[in-house]
């Protein structure tokens, strides 16, 4: 057909055509080799540091070693927080086929809970290097980890992996103390270091292990590898091995600290003695307590909200943050204010009648004995705890000297030296009634302050250390946990010396309060002649507390209502009289009359004193002694 | 003078010995300095797989008898066979949906006996351009209208075929080694500018036919981090070998993208990004240089054939080539969507290697069997 039209074709024009085209396509074809050259100098020059740090970021597996955690040891050397090894179940999704049949055939093994899975499959989904294992249960119970055993080498990807974990074998009398490691949360990890803490499971909460967390943690190891898209490491570049935690020498007594606890018996309270000579914290005690090792396995829901909900607030720590009025356990402090602001003398007399009355048609403030002590002097005043002469003379000095005189004690300050969320109390003056209430300050209001009533809070802490520094005879030590870090003395920012010790006008009017505080033990009309008998002398001072402040949690059935309005029982003391080892802080919430705290001081100063403790108490003895 | 002399009678001498073997020494020369690169690198990807690179050697040493053996097959030969040759390897596709063998859901081989087995789709890469050059041989150019909607019926075919195995990346190369015909035959540029103006109606035709793999592999495409460790994975670690070369590349066997298994697919169709990784810039520069070689080459062989025929065929083999070598190493460094593309001559593997260098035969006996003017 086209052959006829041959002899018309111009060849030449359709090669000229032709060849252009080629011409057109080479210059295409240079066109777009200049755009992958252009792309892979974007790649390979531009954006170069990108991809490299990518790379490495694929090859370099950084991993960090954790420390095993310091351990905690009371004075005995006992171990109050120990590490124990514990398994953990994971997994790792690239070598498992069938997750929904693996999660089935685990849980017809062990129990795998929807939220543990959950977790589980959350973390999964998040980009991560792949071959790199997931934790699916932690903290295996040796039963779980022993039926697992017996099937693990069928269940591809699976492993049982050992880590240490916290242990706390003293339980609940100890848990407001030494505080407890819980679960890394994201608001921790907000305040910490995230690499180190990267392969950390808890991190310490409240008490002790939370204030020396750094301490206790140690130093993360550093673990550089090359591995493979596999997961598999082909070699290890650098390694740096974890530095321990430091341990924690405490001045805590277990068996004190175990014997306060059980001497509360059924009342809600606190007990806080401290050694005198050094500040050290020998028994810090909120009843009740709660099981800390719950917290570390990552307490369940119902565990926790029973404990939120429970009206004995377990969870609160009464010893730092409970407020209580200090009653008449002020009065040695407020004698000695009298006496540095000469408002009393030791030879003043004074007629104690049932009531103090302001102006003689104005309220009656009642004595605890109606009928009155008649004429006493300011050691009598003491030895009876006579209401009447601290209502005269707060009156007298008005608050501001009191304010002043108190605040040298720790009173309205915090006093902790190495545990966090210590409450203030109050330590009322004219200011903060005026900042907080906008009204004067009234003469009434001094006069309740004189017996420790009226706005005055103060914490169990805080009461100790004042009683502490009476001891003391003024020397004044902030309270502290922590003897020794690792084999070094535990160093504080603010330390002794840091408040200034009580200096007196008259430095004999230590030795004459003391004189006095002995008496209300000795003397046949002390209030705290329950202590007599046993070849030391002891100091004290007994307190009872109105409770008028009902507002914080209402909601109390009619028997425990009765319960509700007695008097919380305070006592303060110290002994030896003449050398004080131990000063102690008592409160028995509601618990009437003081002589419960009153006999829980003896007790325990026979205890502390003389080794005399049940022997159901021995296995908190430690070995320091021994061998 | 009598060494000039001397000289030149054996430069001539040799020319005509070339002429005689009708074998063009350049474009092998740009083929063996390519591929003997490409085996350093295949060396790397595999890990330094002895065995493997011996295969490819293989491979490669029988795609340079086809080579060789096409090359001396004079043009006439081929040109009178391209239609039958055109309706065989039609119906071998047919073939290969009613009797073909596979893996992962697509059905590529026809099975041979023997445990043979080969692939008719990319056999009809090279036959496509020759039933299309065949068609305009004895037609006059520019083509008409007419003969634009001949040619692309003659087109659809056996894309449609390739396409139904399915094998998306084939199928778009055996229609571009058609339409790269029609382009040099002088396919009138409005043609050209229209077509590009319907490319979006034409991108949205496909995707309702293409299948859920395929959209994801699109998807991923535009965002590959929105599956990074499913089918992303693929396109981040790449880019990663890439862009962490560098200028100069970490030096051969140094990869630790490659060399630790990060790469997928580094022997195959992500050789690039191993090249990329250990020879840096300067190494991928090097290996577009060889291809480019090849490549002008290639056009300068068509640009001077003989006769229509020649010329289109000529142009549409280098230019598919070409194509080849765009597509891989633009879905390997993300400017194009992952089709499973080879690296021409670099890759492990297939019968592509085989195609290519017969399309590499047809050039040299295009350029030896040239009439002495």
């Amino acid at each position: 057909m086209s052959r006829r039209h041959q002899n018309f074709r111009n060849y030449r024009q359709e090669q000229r055509l032709t060849q252009h085209r080629v011409i057109a396509a080479a210059i295409l074809v240079l066109l777009m080799v200049i755009a992958l050259m252009a792309r892979l100098f974007y790649l390979q020059v531009i954006e170069h540091e990108i991809y490299q740090t990518k790379a490495d970021d694929n090859r370099v597996m950084l991993s960090t070693l954790p420390p095993p955690r310091g351990l905690i040891y009371d004075r005995n050397g006992l171990v109050l927080a120990d590490n124990r090894p514990i398994h953990s179940l994971t997994v790792i999704p690239e070598r498992v086929e069938d997750l929904p049949k693996l999660k089935q055939t685990l849980s017809n093994i062990i129990p795998i809970s929807d939220i543990e899975w959950q977790d589980f499959e959350d973390r999964r989904k998040e980009y991560r290097r792949p071959y790199q294992s997931l934790t699916l249960k932690s903290q295996l119970t040796d039963k779980e980890w022993a039926k697992i055993a017996v099937d693990l080498y069928k269940l591809d990807g699976v492993q049982v992996e050992a880590q240490l974990t916290r242990y706390y074998p003293y339980g609940e009398a100890f848990a407001h103390a030494i505080g407890y490691v819980g679960r890394i949360t994201s608001a921790d990890l907000e305040r910490v270091d995230r690499l180190a803490y990267q392969g950390a499971l808890f991190i310490g909460k409240t008490g002790v292990e939370g204030f020396y967390e750094n301490t206790l943690f140690g130093e993360a190891g550093l673990s550089k590898a090359e591995v493979n898209a596999r997961g598999r490491i082909m070699s290890e570049l650098e390694r740096q091995n974890p530095t321990p935690g430091k341990d924690l020498h405490l001045y805590l007594d277990a068996r004190l600290q175990q014997y306060a606890y059980d001497l509360l018996g059924d009342y809600t309270g606190s007990v806080v003695a401290i050694d005198p000579t050094t500040g050290g914290i020998l028994a810090l005690v909120s009843k009740p307590g709660f099981d800390p090792n719950l917290f570390v396995r990552g307490i369940s829901y119902d565990s926790y909200s029973e404990l939120r909900e429970s009206k004995k607030l377990p969870l609160f720590n009464r010893a730092l943050r409970g407020g209580y009025p200090p009653a008449s356990t002020i009065k040695p402090f407020m004698a000695l204010a009298g006496l540095e602001y000469g408002f009393s003398s030791w030879t003043e007399r004074y007629f104690a009648k049932g009531y103090y009355q302001i102006n003689p048609d104005g309220r009656r403030y009642r004595d605890w004995k109606r009928t009155g002590h008649g004429w006493i002097d300011l050691e009598r005043s003491i030895i009876e705890s006579v209401d009447t002469y601290y209502y005269q003379l707060a009156h007298k000095m008005g608050i501001t000297p009191m304010h002043n005189f108190l605040s040298r004690f720790g009173f309205g300050q915090s006093t902790l030296l190495d545990l966090h969320g210590e409450s203030h109390g109050i330590l009322p003056s004219s200011e903060w009634k005026k900042a907080k209430y906008k009204e004067p300050w009234y003469s009434g209001d001094s006069v309740n302050v004189g017996i420790g009533q009226g706005f005055m809070v103060a914490t169990p802490i805080q009461i100790a250390s004042a009683t502490s520094a009476l001891a003391s005879r003024g020397r004044y030590f902030h309270p502290r946990m922590t003897n020794t870090v690792g084999d070094v003395p535990a160093k504080f920012e603010s330390g002794p010396g840091d408040r200034d010790d009580i200096i007196l006008k008259d430095q004999r009017n230590w030795e004459k309060i003391v004189e006095a505080m002995r008496k209300v033990i000795t003397d046949p009309l002390g209030t705290g002649r329950r202590l007599r008998g046993g070849d030391y002398s002891i100091a004290g001072k007994t307190g009872t507390a109105q409770v008028f402040s009902l507002q914080e949690d209402q909601e109390y059935d009619a028997e425990s209502l009765v319960k509700r309005l007695h008097d919380h029982a305070l006592f303060i003391g110290f002994a030896p009289t003449e050398a004080p080892k131990i000063s102690m802080f008592a409160i028995f919430e509601h618990g009437g009359s003081s002589s419960k705290p009153a006999d829980l001081t003896k007790k325990l100063f026979d205890a502390y004193l003389y080794d005399d403790y049940p022997a159901r108490y021995d296995y908190l003895k430690g070995n320091k002694n021994e061998g | 003078m009598k060494d000039s002399l001397y000289h030149r009678a054996v430069s001539f001498a040799n020319a005509r010995l070339w002429q005689l073997v009708h074998v063009d020494i350049l474009l092998l020369g740009s083929l063996l300095l390519l591929i003997s690169g490409g085996l350093f690198v295949l060396y790397s990807a595999s890990g330094q797989d002895v065995a493997m690179v011996e295969r490819q050697i293989f491979r490669l040493a029988v795609g340079m008898m086809v080579c060789l053996a096409l090359a001396q097959l004079p043009p006439k030969y081929m040109r009178r066979a391209s239609p039958t040759l055109f309706i065989l390897v039609t119906f071998l596709l047919v073939g290969v949906l009613l009797f073909g063998v596979g893996a992962k859901g697509a059905q590529r081989w026809l099975p041979l006996p023997g445990g043979l087995r080969f692939q008719p789709s990319e056999i009809m890469k090279i036959v496509m351009p020759m039933m299309i050059a065949w068609y305009f041989s004895d037609r006059q150019l520019p083509p008409t209208f007419k003969q634009i909607l001949a040619v692309l019926a003659l087109i659809v075919l056996p894309v449609l075929l390739v396409a139904k195995q399915p094998d998306l990346g084939t199928s778009i190369l055996v229609a571009v080694a058609g339409i790269f015909v029609l382009f040099l035959a002088g396919l009138g540029w409005r043609y050209i500018l229209g077509a590009a103006a319907l490319a979006p109606v034409a991108g949205y035709v496909l995707w309702q036919f293409m299948r859920e793999y395929q959209r994801q592999r699109v998807l991923t495409f535009l965002n590959p981090e929105s599956d990074p460790l499913g089918t992303g994975w693929n396109i981040i670690q790449s880019k990663t070998a890439i862009g962490s070369g560098g200028l100069y590349g970490k030096g051969w066997l140094e990869g630790s993208q490659a060399q630790l298994d990060f790469l997928p697919e580094s022997h195959t169709d992500f050789i690039i990004a191993v090249l990329a990784e250990e020879f840096g810039m300067l190494g991928c520069a090097v290996l577009i240089l060889a291809y480019l070689l090849v490549i002008a080459r290639g056009l300068y062989i068509a640009a001077n054939a003989e006769d229509n025929y020649a010329r289109l065929l000529a142009g549409s083999l280098t230019l598919t080539f070409f194509i080849y070598m765009f597509v891989n190493i633009g879905m390997v460094s993300g400017i194009l969507p992952v089709v499973g593309v080879p690296l021409p001559l670099v890759s492990y593997g297939g019968t592509s290697i085989i195609t290519i260098m017969a399309t590499f035969g047809i050039l040299m006996s295009i350029q030896t069997h040239k009439r002495a003017r």
